[in-house]
């Protein structure tokens, strides 16, 4: 059995997924790449001065491709382009059928081979299992959930965005 | 502890499904207001997600709404989901009445009300407003709690 009982939000860690400059706030997202309101999060994030982690919480039932995105991206992540593949997948939400993961990555220059490979590894399941349960466990029920300085933000309210970028 | 009220729902098969049907169960009752609604069709898209851990946990979670039977298994076979639907359709509300959680509006308030297998109520949980969605964190702690 999991553990899936209550828990505070994770802090950062060494193989989390980070971007942004070093000394700007930072918001941590727990998104799925079939997610519409994440892409638009991601797009508004990505324009503001923010240091931004990205954790994986792919709900099947709702979108059945958001899993293998999240595989795609941690195993293009293994090829240090998991924000080049992050980036990729939310600018082409329509089409995350397996063929269109092998061109994304084909783009990027993959070793398409060993993205295969990682893909489809007990070791990429388990890195995207750890990020829901423990997005699970701090209380994330739908994406995107963003959290700052520990606590839940609702990043589809523009006010949201504006105090979370102009915080000192 | 509280004994669970006695209560009358249909299910989707055409029977019903009563009090004493809790009794040998733990049982996650899933009140939500309405059947194709977002933050319903969000709530069921997660428990459905943990339904291999609930059942490794000994329980099982029923979704109830005031939706009729048909409308409820249109809305689990668009969700894609597993977890079985009962309807307060008639009376309306009355099995919602009986736990306490019918809202002013005319429909279920969003609630959780877990029982343990001699049919007593072990924890419930309604939430704030209809448009709150309680993690599937707190059903997981309430099952500890009830072990």
């Amino acid at each position: 059995m999991r553990e899936l009982g209550s828990a505070p939000l994770p802090p950062l860690r060494p193989d989390d997924h980070v971007r942004g400059p070093d000394d700007a706030p930072l918001v941590v997202v727990y998104a799925d790449f079939e997610c519409p309101y994440c892409a638009v999060v991601h797009e508004q994030l990505h324009e503001r001065p923010l240091r931004v982690v990205f954790r994986h919480f792919p709900v099947r039932s709702k979108h059945p491709r958001a899993w293998p995105a999240s595989c795609a991206a941690e195993a293009a992540g293994r090829q240090d382009a998991f924000w080049a593949m992050h980036d990729a997948l939310f600018a082409d939400q329509g089409r995350l059928e397996d063929p269109h993961l092998w061109a994304h990555a084909e783009r990027l220059g993959l070793d398409i081979d060993r993205f295969e490979a990682d893909r489809r590894s007990a070791v990429v399941a388990e890195r995207i299992q750890r990020d829901f349960d423990e997005g699970l466990r701090a209380g994330v029920a739908t994406t995107p959930a963003g959290f700052v300085d520990g606590r839940p933000v609702d990043l589809r309210q523009a006010s949201t965005m504006q105090s979370i970028s102009f915080r000192e | 502890m509280t004994p669970a009220p006695d209560f009358s729902l249909a299910t989707e098969e055409g029977g019903r499904f009563e009090r004493a049907d809790l009794l040998g169960h733990t049982t996650v009752l899933v009140f939500y207001p309405f059947a194709f609604s977002p933050v319903c069709t969000d709530q069921l898209n997660l428990y459905e997600e943990v339904q291999d851990e609930f059942a490794q946990r000994g329980a099982r979670l029923f979704g109830v709404s005031c939706d009729s039977t048909w409308t409820q298994k249109a809305f689990k076979s668009q969700l894609g989901i597993t977890i079985p639907q009962l309807s307060d359709w008639e009376p309306k509300g009355e099995a919602c009445r009986a736990f306490d959680v019918y809202h002013d509006g005319g429909f279920p308030q969003r609630a959780l009300v877990l029982t343990d297998p001699d049919a007593n109520i072990a924890w419930r949980f309604v939430a704030p407003s209809p448009g709150d969605l309680p993690g599937a964190n707190l059903i997981f702690d309430a099952l500890a709690g009830a072990r």
